[in-house]
């Protein structure tokens, strides 16, 4: 945890939640959109909820790209 | 501190939920493969289907010596009509047994549920220990919810100069804690959603105790102090009144009088709507056990209908098969979440002790 705070830029509210509110907030209208409506909202409620599945891969791949 | 304590003291639970969760996504699946959700034939063009009053013969000649409870239509297979029998009325739930039934041919199709997955959803519900269980596990996912609060507070001072997603990989240490912050991060809606649900889910039988205190004993006033009834209306009366009351409706359930669901001396039709939000929100339909004929239908009080609603977002059985395999991985990400928050705080606890034995002053835990 000492490692976690480098001295470079302060960070801001933005940049340290908005990526994780973003995500939020898409789970939360896909959890919702399958329930409302049936047909389009299921395919929403996919999209919306691999967001996170998505994005964790992503991010493990391109930390892979890099060390190589 | 909170987010320590909160997560310590519920880590093992919460891990034997997800663990358990996860085959429980697939229960509809894995109990079809295994036999225990049987299918009804192929209906001949123009069948009729058989009365009800048939099937609950049937049911009954099927395991002689027992009582009906309920009677039940499955949803996606309105086809398979399942009888709950039990050794009385209000037996416990858990010596009941549920036969499907054929509704064109009234043929026994075999047993529904029990197997393995029985198993997973007991150790889920209450570890096999009842309602002190269930309470418990409900306690458990409530302090979930204060780690998950407690984590995004947390977030902050801990990631505040890193970029969001970045994963190092300097030490093993390092390594974890960034995927405990990724993970957490981008599965807190998900987990807190399903948490509550599943919290409000242990509150169920309270619920039902307080719908039955209240709403259902003003409902059947009129009958305080008659004898429960001592022989039935026919099935297929009482439902077709119920279908009366409540038009465009199909039947969710049947309590019989004196089940759970009901009082004694009236039939609770539970009707249901189609989309995939009315078809949760149930309308109860009170029916006078001897005659068949209504004798009110309230809708139901706003804690039930929240607890009706918040089934499906907790199963995660509502959006296909592909919003089942993304509940899975996401529920495999919240393992791993609690996972490495253990590993962390052991690899926290060790540095502190070694700590504590080159110099006394930092045994306070460092934030």
């Amino acid at each position: 945890m000492i490692d976690a705070r480098k001295p470079r830029s302060s960070g801001n509210w933005l940049t340290v939640y908005g990526g994780p509110l973003l995500i939020g907030a898409l789970s939360i209208a896909g959890l919702l959109s399958a329930l409302l409506y049936e047909g389009l909202g299921r395919y929403f409620s996919w999209l919306t909820l691999g967001a996170p599945v998505a994005l964790t891969a992503w991010f493990y791949a391109r930390r892979k790209r890099q060390r190589f | 501190m909170v987010h320590t304590w909160s997560s310590l003291i519920s880590t093992l639970f919460l891990l034997l939920l997800c663990i358990t969760g996860l085959p429980l996504i697939f229960h509809h699946e894995v109990d079809e493969l295994l036999g225990y959700d049987p299918k009804p034939e192929i209906a001949q063009p123009g069948a009729v289907k058989r009365s009800i009053d048939e099937i609950a013969r049937t049911a009954l000649a099927h395991d002689p010596g027992r009582v009906l409870q309920y009677i039940s239509w499955d949803k996606d297979e309105p086809n398979n009509v399942i009888a709950f029998t039990n050794n009385k009325v209000d037996g416990d739930p858990d010596a009941a047994t549920l036969r499907a039934y054929d509704a064109h041919t009234a043929k026994p199709l075999g047993p529904v549920g029990g197997g393995p997955m029985l198993i997973f959803l007991k150790l889920h519900v209450d570890m096999f220990a009842g309602q002190p269980g269930k309470l418990f596990l409900g306690a458990m996912g409530f302090l979930f919810l204060v780690a998950i609060v407690s984590g995004v507070v947390l977030y902050w001072p801990f990631t505040r100069r890193l970029k969001f997603g970045t994963l190092r990989d300097k030490s093993r240490r390092i390594a974890w804690f960034d995927w405990h912050n990724l993970l957490g991060a981008v599965t807190i809606a998900w987990a807190l959603v399903v948490g509550a649900t599943g919290v409000i889910n242990t509150l169920a039988e309270v619920m039902l105790g307080q719908w039955k205190a209240n709403e259902l004993a003003d409902m059947v006033k009129p009958y305080a102090g008659k004898p429960p009834p001592v022989h039935l209306a026919s099935l297929d009366t009482t439902l077709a009144n119920a279908h009366k009351t409540a038009p465009g409706m199909n039947v969710s359930f049947v309590a019989f009088p004196g089940t759970p669901f009901t009082s004694s001396h009236h039939f609770a039709v539970f009707m249901r709507g189609d989309t995939p939000l009315t078809s949760r929100l149930l309308k109860p339909v009170l029916l006078d056990g001897e005659t068949g004929e209504v004798s009110d239908a309230r809708d139901l009080p706003v804690y039930l209908k929240a607890l009706l609603v918040s089934q499906p977002l907790h199963f995660g059985d509502y959006g296909g098969m592909p919003l089942k395999i993304i509940w899975a991985l996401l529920d495999v990400m919240t393992i791993v979440v609690i996972g490495s928050g253990l590993y962390l705080w052991i690899v926290k606890r060790r540095k502190h002790r070694s700590h504590a034995i080159a110099k006394q002053p930092s045994l306070q835990p460092a934030r």
